[in-house]
């Protein structure tokens, strides 16, 4: 019996938006072999990526090093077995992948192959387990049911006080933690909120239930009071947006916010029932701004006219002298669902419309590599943007 | 703002790695200039508690980078990577002669590494820390399958790698204390060798009937794991320590069923009777025991034991005759096996003999007997009990902390390598780089 390559992946376990390094060793020289991905998602559809690569005159291949020569990515891609992803051949159209259990790590069999062409007809020479996980050890998450608020808070380790983020979604998910659980990870206390089931969605309740959400983050005996920030994404990022607006009136201020794929125009096919009061009093709302602010947008959204809005964002601010407070990260090539990195892109996915419970296919936009390094760089400045203005001491508002 | 610092940041990277893999440990956004102190906090599977820490200055940018910056004082001090691991000790107040090894290792070991203002060196109980993170540390790498063996009236657990295979092979012994140890066998099947952990003085077998295991037990371990299916049976290894490294010998050398690859030998002799079984073998250190010393803390020391290293043949087993290559591993200042007086006879017998491009000795100064996997603590004593006696006894095993710690970080290198090199027949492992 020969003795086969070695796999590694380094760090075998890992957060989500940590790098790693996959290495084969002991191969022939110069061999081709096909490096590939596989996972299984908890709606047990299968998904998979590879790229095609040579071992050098030792043996060895580096995917972090070594240039991909074909698969579903090429060039120099330390990341691309992950970020790359698709549904294997035959499998259900339109799916997107989300990790709804946050608490499991998202298992990824790394494996290598001989050859290219017709790699999947053979067996593995070798593979290794990945894990990689949104919450970092000593993460906690809590329920929360408080004042008629739903949603789950993710506390960080440690004493505190930290710290903390109203996270917002946007619609036809449910509720999604991932992302709350990795910006605890990094350190904030963070509360996923549940915005969107019917029985929110009458007018009276709108602001307040924010605004209830946001105090309830704020009076955390483990949260700082003034260091409380809104992160926002799709209609999360609408709702982000206008808190802080009206925040004089309705006593929600935040001390930064971080809008993605924001849209300011009523948005078709995703109407509350009874929506906010918006969205034609721009004036109104930017003279109301007085934090720090972070718009990231893909250019190729075809979901929401992001990048228009962003603009106009940007130009109501210049005209009263608050261009100071805003920050833009406009991705060509980047589609709507800007996320955290290494998660595979969906142009297009199944969507129900929250009102008429309807089945379509929704197109949100970008192209592959350039939305995968969207989601690289936003990311590492989305937490840098908080880093600076959430844990740093200056406040800005103090200023004005 | 007041003086307490505010958001102070601590990170580990990663949060979760293996036993043998290093971290990084950073303090972020503290005041530049401000005194802090770091420490480790580690509850064992006994409920016992252990701490190390160490005495730092943030620099110009608020900054602590434990793998740039040194310790001025504390468990340790210095540029140490992982000095808040391998520095751990027994919090005071604590039980004498402990000894932290995991039992369960398909759970990780936590450790809570938390940042203090200022230098402090004591009731870290009572303090509230600036900051913390929870690290783990695991046996296991993700998609190791552990199975337990009880073939052929074995008492033992296979590990295997994640992958098809085939995987080479390790049957990985330890010594006098007996019992199923899996961590090493966990770890080593995490760098790709299917390994098994056998207890040979405390199976099944010995505890139903009294009597000790005989040679055939070792073969039947060796079978079992040759004709297991993701097992490249031709290429099959042994690791012993302490009385596993006389058990290793016997069978490297003797044995008609046993053909190895390769023998790692830590902390052992050669010097056992010949043609004796196990229970000979054992009987024939008991017969010395009236050399065991004892030092100003009644402590036991047993290298006295086998020494002088005997001439006659028949005392010695015949490394002459060994035809795979062999690493030794010693410590200069094993006080419970002559591992170095021993290794200095190998040598010489091997050089008469003309196989001594087979052997490889790694002799550390001030390293003791206890050369483990890399980043826990160092005993350098404990209470042990052997099968043979009864009670517990408080035993010397040897080593300084620092130079013991530095041991085990490079045996396991090499050891790592060294059985890659023999096993997997590669030629320039790479991927041992990031330990």
């Amino acid at each position: 019996m020969a003795v086969p390559p070695i796999l590694s992946v380094t760090p075998s376990r890992a957060l989500v938006d940590e790098k790693f390094q996959v290495l084969v060793e002991n191969l022939p020289p110069g061999c081709p072999v096909t490096l590939r991905s596989l996972h299984r998602s908890e709606d047990e559809d299968d998904w998979e990526a590879y790229g095609h690569y040579v071992s050098d005159h030792r043996g060895v291949v580096s995917v972090s090093e070594d240039l991909s020569f074909g698969g579903m990515y090429t060039g120099k891609e330390p990341m691309g077995l992950l970020w790359s992803m698709r549904p294997v051949p035959g499998s259900r159209k339109g799916l997107r992948l989300r990790k709804i259990n946050v608490c499991t790590p998202m298992l990824v069999n790394i494996s290598v192959h001989s050859g290219h062409e017709g790699f999947r007809d053979r067996t593995p020479l070798a593979s290794a387990l990945a894990e990689r996980w949104y919450m970092a050890p000593g993460v906690k998450r809590i329920d929360i049911n408080k004042q008629g608020v739903q949603g789950t808070l993710f506390i960080p380790p440690g004493p505190g006080p930290f710290p903390a983020l109203l996270d917002m979604w946007g619609g036809g998910a449910g509720l999604l933690e991932y992302r709350s659980a990795l910006l605890a990870s990094r350190g904030y206390v963070s509360f996923s909120l549940d915005y969107l089931r019917s029985e929110h969605l009458s007018a009276d309740v709108e602001f307040k239930y924010f605004e209830t959400a946001f105090n309830i983050i704020r009076n955390h005996p483990q949260v700082i009071p003034d260091r409380v920030g809104i992160l926002g994404s799709s209609l999360g990022s609408m709702v982000a947006f206008n808190l802080t607006a009206y925040s004089t009136i309705i006593k929600v201020s935040p001390r930064c916010i971080v809008c993605i794929s924001s849209n300011h125009y009523h948005p078709p096919g995703t109407t509350l029932k009874a929506g906010f009061k918006i969205l034609s009093k721009y004036v109104l709302f930017v003279g109301r701004i007085n934090c720090p602010m972070l718009l990231v947008n893909g250019c190729d959204d075809q979901n929401w006219p992001t990048v228009e809005t962003a603009e106009e964002v940007a130009r109501l601010l210049r005209e009263g002298g608050k261009e100071h407070l805003l920050s833009r990260l406009a991705y060509p090539g980047a589609g709507h669902l800007i996320e955290p990195p290494f998660s595979p892109h969906f142009r297009a996915t199944k969507f129900i419309i929250l009102n008429s419970k309807e089945k379509v296919i929704l197109l949100w936009g970008g192209h592959t590599k350039p939305h995968s390094d969207a989601q690289e760089d936003s990311w590492r400045k989305i937490l840098s943007f908080l880093q600076l203005h959430l844990y740093h001491s200056p406040s800005v508002k103090a200023n004005l | 703002m007041d003086r307490k610092q505010c958001c102070v940041k601590l990170s580990v990277q990663p949060s979760r790695g293996l036993m043998d893999e290093k971290f990084i440990v950073l303090v972020q956004n503290a005041l530049p200039g401000s005194q802090l102190t770091i420490r480790a906090l580690h509850q064992c599977e006994d409920g016992h508690s252990w701490e190390a820490f160490g005495h730092y200055t943030a620099d110009t940018t608020g900054t602590i980078n434990v793998s740039e910056d040194p310790s001025i004082r504390g468990t340790y001090s210095g540029v140490e990577q992982m000095g808040l691991l391998w520095s751990l000790r027994p919090i005071p107040g604590s039980k004498p002669g402990l000894r932290m090894r995991k039992k369960n290792i398909q759970t990780p070991m936590e450790v809570t590494i938390s940042v203090y203002q200022g230098h402090q060196t004591e009731g870290f109980a009572d303090l509230v820390p600036l900051s913390g993170v929870v690290v783990e540390r695991w046996y296991m790498a993700p998609g190791v399958r552990r199975i337990p063996v009880t073939e052929g009236g074995l008492t033992a657990t296979l590990f295997l790698p994640s992958g098809p295979g085939p995987f080479p092979g390790l049957l990985d012994l330890w010594g006098g204390g007996g019992q199923l140890v899996e961590y090493r066998a966990a770890l080593l099947a995490s760098h790709g060798f299917a390994s098994m952990a056998i207890d040979y003085l405390t199976s099944k077998f010995t505890m139903e009937t009294g009597k000790m295991v005989d040679n055939q037990y070792f073969e039947t371990a060796y079978r079992v794991l040759q004709q297991h299916p993701q097992v490249c049976g031709s290429k099959i290894a042994m690791i012993g320590l302490s009385f596993g490294t006389s058990m290793t010998l016997k069978m490297a050398i003797y044995s008609e069923v046993i053909k190895l690859s390769a023998a790692v030998c830590i902390s052992g002799s050669h010097v056992q009777p010949v043609e004796g079984s196990v229970e000979e073998i054992m009987g024939f250190f008991q017969k010395n025991a009236g050399k065991t010393r004892f030092n100003e803390k009644n402590e036991a020391i047993w290298r006295d034991l086998l020494l002088p290293i005997p001439t006659d043949p028949s005392l010695k087993a015949d490394v002459g005759r060994l035809q795979c290559p062999l690493l030794l591993v010693v410590g200069e200042d094993d006080q419970n096996w002559p591992a170095q007086e021993s290794a200095l006879d190998i040598k010489e017998m091997m050089a008469r003999a003309g196989n001594s491009h087979l052997l490889t000795v790694l002799s550390y100064p001030n390293a003791g007997h206890l050369i483990e996997p890399p980043y826990t603590p160092h005993a350098r004593s404990s209470t042990f009990k052997t099968v043979e006696i009864q009670e517990k006894v408080m035993c010397l095993w040897g080593g300084q902390t620092v130079e013991h710690s530095r041991a085990q970080e490079d045996a396991w290198k090499k050891i790592l390598v060294f059985l890659r090199e023999n096993l997997y027949g590669g030629r320039n492992p790479t991927s041992f780089s990031h330990l």
